[in-house]
């Protein structure tokens, strides 16, 4: 079953809790992986590949790339799983 | 020895950000004048004098390595040579990081089929020739390294069969950033050096690869709890923290993390990582691992052995 929008965003955020010790609440839509959440390389391929489990997607390493916001993300996995 | 604080300056880094990426605190790195012969021919030589056999017995000599000094001859030649095995047969392989698995692979193989009683297997890199200090995606990680072993005949099964394989589909991610003959041609420009795609490699290396591993031990009918050790392929820490926490190895099996002190050394990680993990804990020596290499190519290569 799809998940909504908001669903991806908790997902998300649950995840990177899981994997950096970022409290949920800190994660939103508008911020940089990198530069707002300081989230290196290897720790965004492990939500990646965890979120691809989590929501049953696809995101090939093409496309981690251009996910540089949570937002961005998001998107990409919500149209994923339409 | 060369600290994270030796190397951090040209990447604008730091230690803490090298620990944190990597697990690296130090790496070994030859001097100008030494080359990846001259560490074969040490690791070649403690080898064959632990395996109690005479050179002369060795049938052939295989060397992993992808810093030989030269495109040809082979390393494994002249190291033959060295270490008194002349005229065995002598080649060297090009599988990177899964090479020395490659190689005990094939060492199996040439003694099950009679066409060699010994086979001397070595994995040597002086992978510090082909780093460059301002890249910030793989040369802070290498070190320089070998290590040997000598793979004999014997009545009881040592080595299990192998599950190895490639996927040139990512041939790219990571290798050399330039052909020779292109730096040839341009003398302005930079010497060939190593690159990856950190990401990509990762991804695979952890996922794809806790797929082989758990398909090797299926294929030689060992559980994880009967292991004793798993040695990976020495790439990064947190490839080998994550994929063990993939495996879910139970907590009894000791896990080689020799890339702290040694760095990432290509071929020779496998059997330098196995020696130091024998040596640190002895009552090893006897049990089940399960070793896996993989690295440029891509390429892999797994089997259950007995330790030392």
């Amino acid at each position: 079953m799809a998940h909504t929008t908001e669903e991806v965003i908790a997902g998300l955020a649950e995840l990177i809790n899981e994997e950096t010790g970022i409290a949920p609440d800190q994660v939103s839509v508008e911020k940089s992986f990198t530069e707002d959440l300081d989230i290196d390389s290897i720790s965004m391929m492990t939500i990646v590949v965890n979120a691809e489990e989590k929501f049953d997607v696809k995101i090939p390493d093409d496309e981690v790339k251009n996910l540089t916001t949570v937002g961005e993300a998001v998107e990409f996995i919500t149209k994923a799983q339409a | 020895m060369v600290s994270n604080d030796d190397i951090a300056g040209p990447i604008d880094s730091s230690d803490e950000w090298i620990r944190q990426r990597t697990g690296i605190i130090e790496r070994r790195r030859s001097s100008a004048a030494e080359q990846a012969i001259d560490l074969a021919v040490r690791a070649s030589t403690e080898a064959i004098e632990k395996a109690g056999i005479a050179p002369g017995q060795i049938g052939a000599v295989i060397v992993a390595t992808i810093s030989n000094s030269v495109q040809t001859p082979s390393l494994a030649a002249l190291l033959a040579d060295r270490v008194g095995a002349t005229p065995a047969a002598a080649y060297d392989i090009s599988a990177a990081c899964a090479g020395y698995t490659y190689g005990i692979a094939q060492a199996d193989a040439l003694i099950r089929s009679g066409t060699a009683e010994y086979v001397l297997v070595v994995g040597a890199e002086k992978l510090s020739d082909f780093a460059k200090p301002t890249d910030r995606s793989i040369s802070f990680l290498l070190g320089d390294g070998a290590g040997a072993a000598v793979v004999g005949p014997s009545d009881t099964i040592g080595i299990g069969p192998t599950l190895w394989g490639s996927d040139g589909s990512k041939w790219d991610s990571v290798g050399m950033d330039r052909p020779l003959k292109e730096a040839f041609d341009d003398p302005e420009g930079e010497f060939p050096t190593l690159r990856q795609d950190g990401q990509v490699v990762f991804r695979w290396a952890v996922w794809e690869m806790a797929k082989v591993a758990t398909e090797a031990l299926e294929k030689s009918g060992v559980t994880a709890e009967e292991l004793t050790a798993f040695v990976p392929h020495q790439a990064n820490m947190r490839i080998i923290d994550e994929f063990a926490k993939q495996l879910g190895l139970p907590e009894s099996v000791l896990i080689a993390r020799d890339i702290a002190t040694t760095g990432n050394t290509s071929a020779a990680s496998i059997p330098l990582a196995m020696h130091r993990l024998v040596e640190e804990h002895p009552e090893a020596s006897g049990g089940l691992a399960l070793q896996i290499g993989f690295g440029a190519g891509l390429v892999y290569g797994a089997q259950v052995v007995t330790l030392p």
